[in-house]
């Protein structure tokens, strides 16, 4: 009860979110998934955030913060055992309250998703080319002749080069970064006004990351679509996303556009995370025998049903208020904000 | 090699291999054809004697399994003594009849489980579902002895459908359709009660694959794209599901000709079962392998069938994984 009430106050006090107003707009998204008729702790609580067209923003946290939640519900893939309230406003016209045909057709057309593992997320026993025109087929009325060039364009866009290899191949049949532009290009062939890209490149090594990141970055340049990449690793935001929001526990605790947040992070929690980040200047120095760094202890249910800070548990920087009352959200500077006691020590 | 010679070669040596086990244990058990005779104080015990040389029972068992082997090349399938002919052509009728029996009765327990399973697994943990789930189980727990034997009681009582047999008296002199509709009759009772007796195993393996496909992330990456209902179904759920059914789809061709032995029996369907029953109780020992022989061969068909439409349908098998 405490926490509702202390959250509606930072909501109606905090500063206009950052971000023109336009493509797609939560208000106290909350997500709670109920199990056997109880209601179990809350996977987003009271999100507020807005996406420009054409931005790329960067979600970040770990396991257990909600960030796939955040990803499911933005397109309506829910479990039907979750609760879902507040308010989701794409262009115009809230998205919680379509039904599954409504769904259907922005699915895909209007917001796509690419998934964690593109290698699951393709059927095994269809041809990849055909997994493509599917989603062509889903929300266009062409001939198939006309809908296979259409194919092939895409598989270019990603630049694959072997279109005519790849439209025929299994999933088994292919790489791993083949797999993932794959599934980029199904996201890409309705052009989508949002995508939301779910640890996209979590399955590849290095190299390929760096690759699909810049590839990422190009379309969001050439077709103006919108970007949610959310991860788990700060690393791969800086220098591709323009804006970070940090979630943990199920709450935004900490926004703003991704240089400043890096150069300063004012939450706790966000220098904790940006201090793993392993640099090769970090590591430099470092002798044998000395361990990573780890931000102490782990996310629990507790932490989301705690009427303080759900962070106060694992926080170095806690004072007695914490423990009690979650802090409301303060604007420190224009196109940020912070949900902490403490940001400005 | 390829795959299917090897299953071929394979499928051989295990028809060789459960022919010899059966012919080993059919004669090394106490007693045989014509013990019974000896009971009859008007025979005496040398024109026993005499029978048993002559049919060669008297011989070590190598050398019978031997003469056996001759006469399944030559494509009699040995002798029968009880019905006095070679075993292939007794074995032709009775499996016919079965055959005719348990591929209807296959046929329309795959045509209801099928989409049974498919809609159940689709309204997972809804009213419907739960209905489905208390019916199987029901259905389950319920010997196929007492579903005949219900039907038949139904049967009796109402004068509805006949009870027992295959055609009745007379059949002979009517015409095709009336020949027809008779035997259909005839049908109903053994059919529904191996169609009743299969159901609710085929859909709860029906509805755990398609469950198992529906929560597979490429369903749900399906349905990201906007792809739903119908298409989803027949384009990306079912292709998928068909992997563990098509070996499903194995064992119940497998079954064709000994799935229904004791439903046959109840039911006085004069297939296999009958002949089988009738054959181990008097010794008739190359009837009884005969019948275990044929099993068999359905049996190992059906493994076959179903690795065959594996490879069809699945393209990683098809294909080789890396």
């Amino acid at each position: 009860m405490r926490t509702v009430s202390g959250y509606s106050e930072s909501a109606t006090t905090r500063a206009q979110s950052p971000g023109a107003p336009g493509l797609l707009c939560a208000r106290e998204l909350t997500v709670c998934y109920a199990s056997r008729g109880e209601p179990s702790s809350p996977a987003l609580l009271g999100i507020d955030f807005d996406i420009a067209p054409g931005e790329i923003v960067g979600v970040l946290g770990e396991s257990g913060s909600g960030k796939s939640t955040l990803a499911l519900s933005i397109l309506g893939l829910l479990p039907e055992s979750a609760d879902i309230a507040g308010s989701l406003v794409f262009e115009g016209k809230d998205l919680l309250r379509f039904d599954e045909s409504a769904w259907r057709g922005i699915r895909g057309a209007r917001i796509a998703m690419v998934f964690q593992e593109p290698g699951l997320s393709l059927s095994p026993v269809m041809r990849v080319g055909s997994q493509i025109a599917e989603v062509l087929r889903a929300h266009r009325q062409e001939g198939s002749n006309h809908r296979k060039l259409q194919v092939e364009a895409v598989l270019a866009e990603v630049g694959l080069t072997q279109v005519d290899r790849i439209y025929k191949a299994y999933s088994h049949q292919l790489s791993g970064g083949e797999l993932q532009r794959v599934a980029l290009s199904q996201a890409l062939a309705c052009r989508p006004d949002l995508i939301v890209a779910d640890e996209p490149t979590r399955s590849l090594d290095g190299t390929r990351q760096k690759e699909m990141l810049d590839l990422l970055r190009e379309t969001n340049r050439k077709f103006g679509c919108a970007l949610i990449f959310i991860t788990h690793n700060p690393g791969l935001l800086a220098g591709f996303a323009d804006r970070v929001i940090v979630m943990y526990a199920g709450r935004i605790v900490e926004e703003g556009p991704v240089s400043r947040v890096f150069r300063r992070p004012l939450h706790p929690y966000t220098k904790g995370l940006l201090q793993l980040m392993p640099t090769s200047l970090q590591y430099a120095g470092r002798t044998r025998g000395q361990h990573l760094p780890v931000l102490p202890g782990t996310l629990t249910d507790d932490d989301h049903l705690s009427p303080g800070c759900s962070f106060a548990s694992r926080c170095s920087a806690r004072t007695q208020v914490c423990q009690t009352e979650f802090p409301a959200e303060v604007a420190p500077e224009k196109g940020r904000r912070v949900s902490c006691f403490n940001y400005e020590n | 090699m390829n795959y299917l010679e090897r299953r071929v070669i394979h499928g051989v040596l295990l028809l060789a291999g459960v022919s010899v086990l059966c012919f080993a244990f059919g004669v090394m058990a106490p007693g045989d054809f014509f013990d019974e005779m000896k009971l009859n104080p008007q025979i005496s015990p040398a024109t026993v004697a005499a029978l048993r040389s002559q049919y060669g029972i008297d011989q070590p068992l190598p050398l019978r399994y031997g003469r056996w082997v001759e006469s399944v090349l030559r494509g009699e399938w040995g002798y029968s003594f009880a019905y006095n002919c070679p075993v292939r052509s007794l074995l032709m009728v009775r499996a016919g009849n079965t055959l005719l029996l348990t591929t209807l009765a296959t046929l329309l327990a795959w045509l209801i489980a099928l989409p049974l399973g498919v809609w159940t697994a689709n309204r997972r943990g809804r009213w419907d579902d739960r209905l489905g789930l208390a019916g199987t189980t029901l259905l389950l727990s319920v010997p196929e002895l007492v579903i005949a034997l219900v039907l038949l009681y139904l049967a009796v009582r109402t004068h509805a459908l006949p009870a027992g047999g295959m055609v009745s008296v007379g059949f002979g002199g009517l015409g095709k359709q009336a020949q027809l509709i008779d035997l259909a009759s005839h049908l109903v009772i053994p059919a529904a009660t191996l169609v009743l007796a299969s159901l609710p195993l085929l859909v709860r393996h029906i509805r755990a694959s398609v469950l198992e496909v529906l929560q597979a992330p490429f369903v749900q990456a399906a349905r990201a794209h906007g792809i739903g209902g119908a298409r989803l179904l027949f384009r990306y759920v079912l292709p998928a599901a068909a992997n563990p059914l098509s070996s499903l789809l194995g064992l119940s061709i497998g079954g064709l000709l000994s799935g229904s032995l004791l439903v046959e029996v109840i039911t006085g369907w004069p297939g296999m079962g009958p002949l089988l029953l009738e054959a181990s109780l008097a010794r008739d020992v190359h009837v009884v392998i005969g019948a275990v022989m044929a099993s068999t061969f359905f049996m190992i068909a059906g493994s076959m069938v179903a690795d065959v439409l594996l490879v069809v349908l699945d393209p990683r098998v098809r294909l080789g994984s890396t």
